[in-house]
Order: structure tokens, then C-alpha cells, then sequence
């Protein structure tokens, strides 16, 4: 596998920010969605800034805690769940786009809390921050879920911005992934993303050759990336690759995202129902719009 | 009597419970009656005097087949008068409501009335033609049939209707078997999504302790059919824990052997009156054709704030913030009483419950509009539920010990709209886990559960001034106010049928 881990993410470790033991919206049935912490994507519309990067350990979080749950052991912020009050007062506080809470945890670990919640599954999801950034993990986690779990299925939910060895070394254990496409525009995409989409268009057509594309994830935010012309051709080039694609158009909600240079404006419900009417002219898709 | 917000039937009703309760009620012991008084011990304002089953589980197959002849009614043929027959049938069978709490398993009796050539359309018509007479003729949401546990044209059709209708009456029951078809529970989501319909319940588990012929009436109560029960009675654990200065141990082992002999007391009273003086059993049609027997009967033995005497009692042993729901002590605690009132109960044998093999069966009562301040049931109290998957990890363990019912409700958001296969892999979760019966609450639903009935959110609104067409909701309106359902406000009304009278 050619992917690099970030550090603190080894194929038995990976950075969690956190876990949710049912999700409804991630993916088929009710899942367990682990996220990860780091991503390559520094996009303006992100809703959970705190996943982006690593701790660096400044310890500036350490001044806005009431309660004790951080302290400082050895040059690291430490992080004690028992004291938390989960304010998320450290998350607000942090210069750095990361958070305190996030921490390396082991595929076992991992797995016991998955088994406490496997009766109630249709399967795992690994989300982020960005997950294939840490795919040696996501291979050693989905690996663990089949050999224990065959019935439970193992999605990806990704930025898409992964090269060919990544997806190819996730294939035996990935039953499908769920892809955003945040602009076919590539001079808007660096605008919106702070990265080309190149990857992210290869990975879209890869993983659906594959039969592996679960959906594609299309967000817009109004005057910006939603033009009638972007969106049409968006809608042409899906079509060309599968014209009956699952496809979730996400109105932008300004909920958690940082200020941004670029005015970020919420589509309102009459501009969400004339994308898809934009992209149902172009082919019969599996729409949904939320 | 000069009110204006009752109509005609509702105040015949009202005017029959005051008579009841002018005569003279079945002899207690001091104690029994103190406890009463002080609704330590309760008998859900039945009225004083019994004359009539609590719960009555018509054999509705065995009717059908056989005809009635009290009522001069034939065995139907077809679909038009099968439906009609049921209908008439429903108006003779008795209650402490006066409506019948269970209908029968509808789709298992209908299924051999419809014809192949009558199509989905004409049967959705006629099926939602009775519907409609259902809910006015019947109006009560305790009122209650049974659907499944296997696939059918019938209970395709009452999803469908019951979604286009959106009615209080029936409430539903959909039982669940392994074998139960996916596509069904996901069917029966998608009207939990519009109605709050249906409860689901754990069918090898009641099978397993009442045998192939049970059903789920009223506010998710388990019993046999052709069958019922003759009263409930219920304990008050929080007013118990409150008589109570110790801890734990001398609560298990002093105080709940007194308080449970004298709830099977009240018990014992009621039944015997029923069956010994009025003679229920020896005259009424159902029991002298064959459609309910006797032995089938049983005492229905309900506690409820299970949470606040747990929580009273960690105080005693100085855990002040250990709470039922969030804390392995408190939960443990939980366990313990309800499995120690579970043993008592079965050393206490009852006449004429044959049922229950002799004894009472327990139950998890969710509770009346009067209960202040007390939680429904074994429930975790309401705003204070854990997350889903610990709240089932820490209810599921005392649902076996409830055979004549208990229930809970999860709270789940909107999102879940878009993906109903989530709730049928929690629906399996919770039954693989040893739930016995759940359901769920939507956020955004116009139907809202209050203790276990259900009611639609704008019928509460100016109930007082304008009244309401299903007694129920008088219920609800005072019920709602009591258990912080919602926050809105409601001005206070009393309901005749369960409350006190006056």
C-alpha cells in the first residue's frame, strides 16, 4: 500500500476523533461510523473544521478548560473523557483546525465497541477528517469487521482525493464508498477545496467501473458553485458514467463552518428543488436532495 | 351533567361510573384499605365494583368459523360480511372503557375472506371504509388489533390505509418473528413515519410465555386470547420507597413481600367479586359460546416508578448521583426489585387464574393521567434516556419478566425518514436483544405517544372548551401536562373513565 499514514495512524492504530455507534445518514441502514482525524482538503464550506489537522500540542486549549480534562503529561496535551463535560469549549479555542479529543486507538479497541452495537448494524463506516489519508487502518479495521462480522458491510466516506494504490489496496475489504464531488469546475474546486479535483474525478469513475460508488455527494452553496451551466454539465458527465447514479445534493448550512473570504450563502428550499430539477433533465438518477 | 365540552355518550358513560362508585366496594383487610387510600397501591379507578373483565381476548377466529347465536349471526362468507360481523360483535364485547381493547388478529382473520380476483384497490377500499367506522364507532385509542407476524395482502393493506387515514383508532401491534420479512418491518417503519403505528413486539418471546394464542391489546398489554385478564392492580414503588427509610437489602426483603401481598389482596378482592358474585363468566355470551374460557384469565399486577424508587433508594445508601439509566449501581438496583417482585408474585397463588397458571402476570404499567411526578412503568424518565443503544442495553434484561406487557419508546430524529432500513436494523437489534414491545417516537410527528396510547397533537388543543371525540384524549391532555410530553400547555381536564369521579 502506498498510502502514507499520518503519524499517530499505523495499520493496527488510527487517529479517532470520535465514534458514533448508530448512524441513519452514512450510508444503507444503521451504522457505526468511526471518523478520523486529518484531511487533505482544506475546504472554506467544512462543517467539522476540528478534523482537519493534528494536534500540535500547544496546550492553548488548556486555558479554556474548566474541569481538569486536559492537562499537559510529557509535552502532550492529554485528554481525560471522565472529566469532560463536552462543552467543546478546547475545539473553540484551537488556532489549529484540530482538537484535543482526538486520539490514536487501536483496531481492537475499535472492534469492542463495534461488537457492543454489531446486533442493531447493517454495517461501518469510516468517515473523517478524510479517511483513506489513513487507509492502512481503514484496511486493518474493515478486516477485523469481516473476519468477525461477514454480514455487516464496510463503507468509505471520502473526498474522493486518493490515488489508484489507495482504493486497490482497500478492494477486498471495501464494499463501497461514498464520494463528494464539491466542484467539476477545477479552478473553483482549488478555490473551494485548496486542491485540483483531478483524483477526485478518477476516483469517481474508478470506484463506479468497480461497482463500488454508493453515491456521489454533490454541495452547493448558492452564487457559488451552483450555476445552471456547472450543474448540467456536472449532471453530463455523471450520466456518461452511470446515467441511473445515487446522487444526494446537500444545500449548504452554514453550521460550524469558519469565516470564509468567499461569501458562503445557504440555498433556500426552492433553489435545492431547482438543482435537481437541473440534474433530472440530464439523466434518471437516484436523487436526493436534503 | 351542564358542561359543554362532553357530548351525549361521554357523559352516559360518566353518569354509569358514578353509580358504580356509590356501591359498597369488595371487602379489604386495614392495611389493604389504607394502602388504597393512600394510592400506594392502586386499582386504576376500574370502578367499585367489578362486573365486568379489565381485558377480554374474544376468540374472533373461532366466532367466525362457528357463528354467534346470542347475536343471531351466522358464519360469514365473505370479505362484506366478515367485516360486518366483526363490527357487531365489537359492540357486545365489554370493558372498564366500555370499548373493546383488542380486535382481533385482523389480518390472520381477514386473509381467508379475500378472493384472489379482488384487487389491491378494492381491497384497500373496503378496508379503509371499516377503518373509518372503526375509529368512529370505537372512538378510544386503547382500542387495538394485531397485525403479523408473517407477510399478507391484508396487512399490506392496513399500512396503506392506516397512512392515507392517519387515525387515532386502532392502535396497532405488528408481531415479530425472525421469519418476519424485512420488507414488512420496513413497511410497518414507514407508517411508524406517519402514524406512530405500530408497536413491535417480540413474538417468540410471548409464544414462549402464553402460547401460539396470545395478543397485544389495549396500552400494550400481552395476554392469551380467548382469554383476558380480570383486573389490574399496581404498585406505586415511589410512594413505597417513601414508607421506606433503609436501603436496598431491607426494601427487597421487608417492605416489597408486604406491599406485593397487599396489591395480590386488592387483586384477590376484585377477582372474586367479579366471578363469584356478578357471575361474569356464567352468563355473558363469549364465555357461554365458547369464545372466552375462564382458565384463560388472569390478574394483571403493574408497578410503576420504577425510576424514582431506585433513584430515592441510592440516595438511602448514599450514592446521590447515581441514577437509573446512567449508572451500573442504579440499574443493577433495577434489576434486582423488579426480579424480587417477579419472585413474589409467583409465590402468591390467585383464584380463578388459570391464565397465569395460578398466579398473577406482571406488568410494566406506563401509567395514567394522575400519576404526578412519577415515571411510567420501568421506564427511564422521559428528557433524561441515555443514548439508543445503552438505553436498550440497560431495559432490555427486565422485559422478560413482563409477560402481561411492558414497553418502551425511543425518541428518534427526522433524518431517519430517508433511510427506514435503519429503524428495521434497530427493530431486529432490540428484539434479538430481548426487548419484549417498543416503539418509536418522531420528532416532527403529528402523533405523539402519551405513557403508551396514542393521540394526535391537535386534538389536545382546546380540549377543555370544545371537548374531544375519543375519550382518550382527555387522558392525554391531563397526561401530557403531568409527564412533560411537550411543552405545551394545556388547561387541566379530568377523565371520567380511569380518574376519580367528582
Amino acid at each position: 500500500m502506498s498510502t502514507l499514514p499520518l503519524s499517530g495512524s499505523s495499520a493496527s492504530a488510527g487517529l479517532v476523533t470520535d465514534v458514533i455507534e448508530f448512524s441513519v445518514v452514512d450510508g444503507p441502514g444503521n451504522r457505526f461510523v468511526v471518523f478520523l482525524q486529518g484531511c487533505n482538503f482544506d475546504c472554506l464550506a467544512c462543517h467539522n473544521p476540528y478534523t482537519i489537522k493534528e494536534c500540535i500540542d500547544c496546550g492553548i486549549c488548556l486555558d479554556v478548560c474548566t474541569t481538569g480534562a486536559l492537562t499537559m503529561v510529557a509535552d502532550r496535551v492529554v485528554w481525560t473523557e471522565s472529566l469532560c463535560t463536552g462543552t467543546d469549549a478546547c475545539i473553540a479555542a484551537c488556532p489549529y483546525d484540530s482538537t484535543p479529543k482526538a486520539r490514536p486507538q487501536a483496531v481492537a479497541d475499535v472492534m469492542a465497541r463495534i461488537r457492543r452495537a454489531s446486533g442493531f448494524l447493517s454495517g461501518v463506516t469510516v468517515s473523517g477528517g478524510e479517511a483513506t489519508q489513513q487507509a492502512g487502518f481503514v484496511h486493518a479495521l474493515f478486516s477485523a469487521v469481516k473476519a468477525e462480522f461477514p454480514r455487516l458491510t464496510c463503507f468509505v466516506d471520502s473526498n474522493g482525493a486518493a490515488d489508484v494504490a489507495v482504493w486497490d489496496g482497500l478492494d477486498d475489504v471495501m464494499d463501497a464508498a461514498m464520494i463528494d464531488l464539491k466542484c467539476l469546475d477545477d479552478a473553483l474546486h482549488v478555490q473551494l477545496t485548496g486542491k485540483s479535483n483531478r483524483e477526485v474525478l478518477s476516483s469517481i469513475e474508478l470506484l463506479a467501473k468497480r461497482g463500488k460508488l454508493y453515491e456521489v455527494r454533490l454541495l452547493l452553496m448558492a452564487g457559488l458553485n451552483d450555476s445552471d451551466e456547472l450543474l448540467a454539465q456536472t449532471g453530463r458527465w455523471l450520466a456518461g458514467i452511470d446515467p441511473t447514479m445515487r446522487i444526494k445534493v446537500i444545500g449548504y448550512r452554514a453550521h460550524g463552518v469558519r469565516p470564509s473570504a468567499l461569501p458562503l450563502v445557504e440555498p433556500t428550499a426552492a433553489q435545492r428543488e431547482h438543482y435537481a430539477d437541473v440534474l433530472r433533465a440530464e439523466a434518471p438518477f437516484d436523487l436526493l436532495v436534503i | 351533567m351542564n358542561s359543554r365540552a362532553i357530548g351525549y355518550d361521554q357523559k352516559v358513560r360518566r353518569l354509569a361510573a358514578l353509580a358504580d362508585g356509590v356501591l359498597p366496594y369488595p371487602a379489604l383487610s386495614t392495611d389493604a384499605r389504607e394502602a388504597l387510600d393512600a394510592r400506594i397501591i392502586c386499582d386504576m379507578f376500574e370502578g367499585d365494583r367489578p362486573f365486568t373483565p379489565r381485558y377480554v381476548l374474544p376468540d374472533y377466529a373461532k366466532a367466525l368459523r362457528q357463528g354467534v347465536k346470542y347475536l343471531e349471526l351466522e358464519a360469514p362468507c365473505d370479505l362484506d360480511d366478515a367485516l360486518s360481523f366483526l363490527t357487531i360483535l365489537y359492540s357486545q364485547v365489554p370493558s372498564v372503557t366500555t370499548y373493546p381493547v383488542y380486535l382481533g388478529d385482523l389480518d390472520s382473520l381477514l386473509e381467508p375472506y379475500v378472493p384472489a380476483e379482488l384487487s389491491d384497490e378494492q381491497l384497500d377500499a373496503k378496508l379503509r371504509r371499516w377503518w373509518i367506522q372503526l375509529d368512529r364507532l370505537l372512538p378510544d385509542a386503547f382500542v387495538h388489533a394485531n397485525i403479523g407476524p408473517h407477510d399478507g395482502r391484508v396487512v399490506r393493506s392496513i399500512f396503506r390505509v392506516e397512512r392515507s387515514l392517519r387515525q387515532v383508532v386502532p392502535n396497532l401491534t405488528l408481531k415479530v418473528s425472525p421469519e418476519t420479512p424485512d420488507d414488512l418491518i420496513e413497511d410497518a417503519v414507514r407508517t411508524v413515519f406517519v402514524t406512530g403505528k405500530p408497536h413491535f413486539v417480540n413474538h417468540p418471546m410471548m409464544v414462549a410465555d402464553h402460547g401460539a394464542e396470545y395478543a397485544v391489546v389495549s396500552c400494550y398489554n400481552s395476554l392469551k386470547t380467548r382469554g383476558g385478564a380480570h383486573s389490574l392492580v399496581r404498585l406505586n414503588l415511589k410512594r413505597a420507597v417513601e414508607r421506606h427509610p433503609g436501603g436496598l437489602d431491607s426494601f427487597c426483603d421487608d417492605s416489597l413481600p408486604h406491599w406485593v401481598e397487599l396489591t395480590a389482596e386488592l387483586g384477590e378482592a376484585r377477582i372474586r367479586a367479579l366471578v363469584e358474585d356478578a357471575g361474569f363468566f356464567e352468563s355473558n355470551f363469549l364465555s357461554t359460546e365458547g369464545l372466552i374460557e375462564q382458565e384463560r384469565f388472569s390478574l394483571m399486577f403493574g408497578i410503576f416508578g420504577l425510576a424514582e424508587c431506585v433513584n430515592e433508594l441510592m440516595v438511602h445508601e448514599g450514592h446521590v448521583d447515581a441514577r437509573y439509566g446512567h449508572d451500573s449501581r442504579a440499574n443493577a438496583a433495577a434489576h434486582r426489585i423488579v426480579a424480587r417482585i417477579s419472585e413474589l408474585v409467583k409465590q402468591r397463588p390467585l383464584p380463578y387464574c388459570g391464565g397465569g397458571d395460578g398466579f398473577a402476570y406482571l406488568h410494566s404499567q406506563s401509567g395514567i393521567d394522575l400519576d404526578l411526578d412519577t415515571t411510567a412503568g420501568t421506564r427511564i424518565p422521559i428528557g433524561d434516556e441515555p443514548g439508543m443503544l445503552e438505553h436498550i442495553e440497560v431495559v432490555a434484561p427486565i422485559h422478560e419478566l413482563f409477560p402481561a406487557g411492558i414497553s418502551d419508546i425511543f425518541h428518534v430524529e427526522e433524518t431517519v425518514q430517508r433511510n427506514p432500513r435503519a429503524m428495521v436494523d434497530v427493530i431486529r437489534g432490540a428484539l434479538a436483544a430481548g426487548m419484549r414491545d417498543f416503539t418509536f417516537n418522531l420528532d416532527s410527528n403529528e402523533f405523539i405517544r402519551i405513557t403508551g396510547y396514542l393521540v394526535r397533537k391537535s386534538d389536545l388543543i382546546g380540549v377543555e372548551e370544545h371537548g374531544a371525540r375519543h375519550s382518550s384524549d382527555y387522558l392525554a391532555a391531563t397526561a401530557e401536562i403531568n409527564h412533560t410530553v411537550t411543552t405545551r400547555a394545556i388547561k387541566r381536564v379530568i377523565a371520567a373513565e380511569l380518574s376519580p369521579i367528582g
